[in-house]
C-alpha cells in the first residue's frame, strides 16, 4: 500500500461526497455533505506531510459550516424545479471536451513524487543553516519562517483581503439607511 | 435588577459543559499562536481557534447574555489594533534597511523568544484574523434577528 | 499512467465544482459548487510539492539529515484558505440580503434590478 494509492483512494472518496452534495434536494443534508469533503481533505493534507494545512483546513471547515447552516436552517425549504434536459446535456458534453483537453495537457507536468525544487533551494540551504551551521532566520519552522520572513509582503496582502470582506460584510448588512 | 431568562440559549447540559471548556479551547488558541515558529500552527490557526471559542459561548448561551458585554464596537476597535500594529513593525523595519528587515534578536533555536520579527506579527495576525471573523459573525447575526 | 493518477482525480473534482455553477438554480447550491472549486485548487497545488519518502519541513532536535517536501506550496495554500473562507462569509450575506428583498432563492426569478 504505497501511499500513492491511498491519496487516490481518499479523492475518489471526496469526489463521491462532493456529488452527494451537489444533487440532493435538502439543503441541509448537502451542507453536511460538504462538510464531509472538507474533513477528508483535511487527512489528505497530514497524509501529504503538510501539518499546518491540516490545522487550519479543519477549523475553517468548521466555521464555514456554521455560517452555511446558520444560512439555510430558518428558510422554509421550497422544492425549485429543474433545468431543462437539452441544457443538463450540453453541459454535461462540454465538461467532457474539458476533461480530455486537460488530461492531454498534464503529461508535461513532472510525475506525482520528483518535484524539481528550484525556489525552495534557498529557502531551505539558509533557513535552516546547513551552509554555515547558522540559521538566518532563527525559526525552526520553514513554513512560517517562510511567510512571515522572506515573503511578509504576501502577508500583508492578504491581511488587506481578510480586512475589506468583513468591511464589504458589515456595509452589506446595514439596514438603517440614509436619513432624509 | 436583570432577570435571568433560563428559555434562551440550549439544554442546561450544554451550558454546564461550555463553562467549563470554554477557557481551555481560548487557551488552546493562544498555545498555537505563541508557538508559532516551533511546532506547526501559527497566527491564522490560532485566530480562527480565538473566533470559534467566542461563538461557542454565543450559541451556548443565547446573544442576549453576551451582547451587552461583547458588542461590536469593542471587536472592530480591538480588530484595528491588530492590524495598525503589524504595519508598525513592518515600518520599523526602516531603522535596519528596507520594509519588513528582521532586524529584532535571532536568539537561540528553540527558545520562545527566537525567531526575530515572527512572534510579534504572529501575535497581531491572531488579533486581527480571529475578532475579524466573529465581528462579521455578529453581524450575520443581528441582522436575521432583527428581521422576525 | 499510474504516476498521474492523483492530478486527474483532483480535476474531476474541480470539474464536479464547475457543473454545480453552471446548472443549479438555487443560490446555496451555487455557493455550495464554488466552494469545491476552493477545495480542489488548494489540493491540487500541495499535490504538486510532495515528495517520494519526504518529511515534514519542520527542524528537530536531535537531528538526522531525511529530505523534506517542497515548503513553498504549502506557504502559499496556508493563506488561500483563510482567503477562501473569507470570500463565502461574502456570499451567504449578499444571499441572506437577496432572500430578505425577494423571498427566494430562485436565481430564475431575481430579474428585476432596481436602482
Amino acid at each position: 500500500m504505497t501511499v500513492e494509492t491511498i491519496i487516490s483512494f481518499l479523492i475518489f472518496l471526496m469526489i463521491l461526497s462532493a456529488i452527494i452534495a451537489v444533487e440532493l434536494k435538502d439543503l441541509l443534508s448537502s451542507v453536511v455533505s460538504i462538510g464531509a469533503v472538507g474533513v477528508i481533505l483535511s487527512l489528505t493534507f497530514l497524509l501529504l506531510q503538510a501539518p499546518d494545512l491540516a490545522i487550519v483546513q479543519l477549523v475553517v471547515e468548521i466555521l464555514a459550516l456554521i455560517i452555511l447552516i446558520r444560512a439555510t436552517v430558518t428558510r422554509d425549504s421550497v422544492n425549485y424545479s429543474q433545468r431543462e434536459i437539452f441544457v443538463k446535456v450540453v453541459t454535461m458534453i462540454g465538461v467532457f471536451v474539458f476533461l480530455f483537453s486537460l488530461v492531454s495537457v498534464i503529461k508535461l507536468l513532472p510525475p506525482f513524487g520528483e518535484p524539481k525544487l528550484k525556489v525552495a533551494n534557498y529557502y531551505i540551504t539558509e533557513g535552516l543553516g546547513i551552509k554555515n551551521n547558522i540559521s538566518e532566520t532563527g525559526a525552526a519552522n520553514i513554513v512560517s519562517s517562510i511567510i512571515l520572513d522572506y515573503r511578509a509582503y504576501d502577508t500583508l496582502g492578504e491581511a488587506t483581503v481578510l480586512f475589506c470582506a468583513v468591511l464589504g460584510v458589515l456595509a452589506v448588512m446595514r439596514t438603517v439607511g440614509r436619513k432624509k | 435588577m436583570k432577570e435571568k431568562n433560563n428559555n434562551s440559549g440550549m439544554t442546561l447540559i450544554v451550558k454546564t459543559v461550555t463553562r467549563l471548556t470554554v477557557g481551555l479551547i481560548m487557551l488552546y488558541g493562544l498555545y498555537i499562536t505563541f508557538h508559532g515558529h516551533l511546532t506547526p500552527g501559527g497566527g491564522f490557526a490560532g485566530g480562527v481557534i480565538l473566533a470559534l471559542s467566542f461563538i461557542h459561548l454565543i450559541l451556548a448561551f443565547g446573544k442576549d447574555f453576551i451582547i451587552e458585554k461583547i458588542s461590536e464596537k469593542i471587536t472592530s476597535v480591538f480588530e484595528s489594533i491588530g492590524a495598525v500594529l503589524f504595519l508598525t513593525i513592518a515600518v520599523s523595519g526602516f531603522l535596519g534597511g528596507y520594509f519588513f528587515k528582521n532586524i529584532y534578536g535571532k536568539g537561540v533555536p528553540f527558545n520562545l523568544f527566537s525567531g526575530g520579527i515572527i512572534l510579534p506579527c504572529n501575535l497581531s495576525i491572531m488579533l486581527k484574523v480571529g475578532l475579524g471573523l466573529f465581528c462579521a459573525f455578529l453581524t450575520l447575526l443581528l441582522f436575521i434577528s432583527s428581521k422576525e | 499512467m499510474n504516476q498521474y493518477l492523483p492530478y486527474i482525480l483532483c480535476l474531476v473534482l474541480f470539474l464536479i465544482g464547475l457543473y454545480a455553477v453552471l446548472v443549479k438554480k438555487n443560490l446555496i447550491k451555487i455557493i455550495i459548487g464554488l466552494g469545491i472549486i476552493d477545495y480542489s485548487l488548494n489540493l491540487f497545488l500541495v499535490l504538486i510539492g510532495y515528495k517520494k519518502q519526504g518529511i515534514f519541513p519542520i527542524l528537530s532536535k536531535n537531528g538526522q539529515a531525511q529530505p523534506i517536501v517542497d515548503p513553498l506550496p504549502q506557504a502559499l495554500v496556508l493563506t488561500a484558505i483563510v482567503i477562501g473562507l473569507a470570500v463565502t462569509m461574502l456570499m451567504v450575506a449578499i444571499a441572506i440580503r437577496l432572500y430578505e428583498k425577494y423571498g427566494t432563492f430562485d436565481i430564475t426569478q431575481i430579474r428585476k434590478l432596481k436602482g
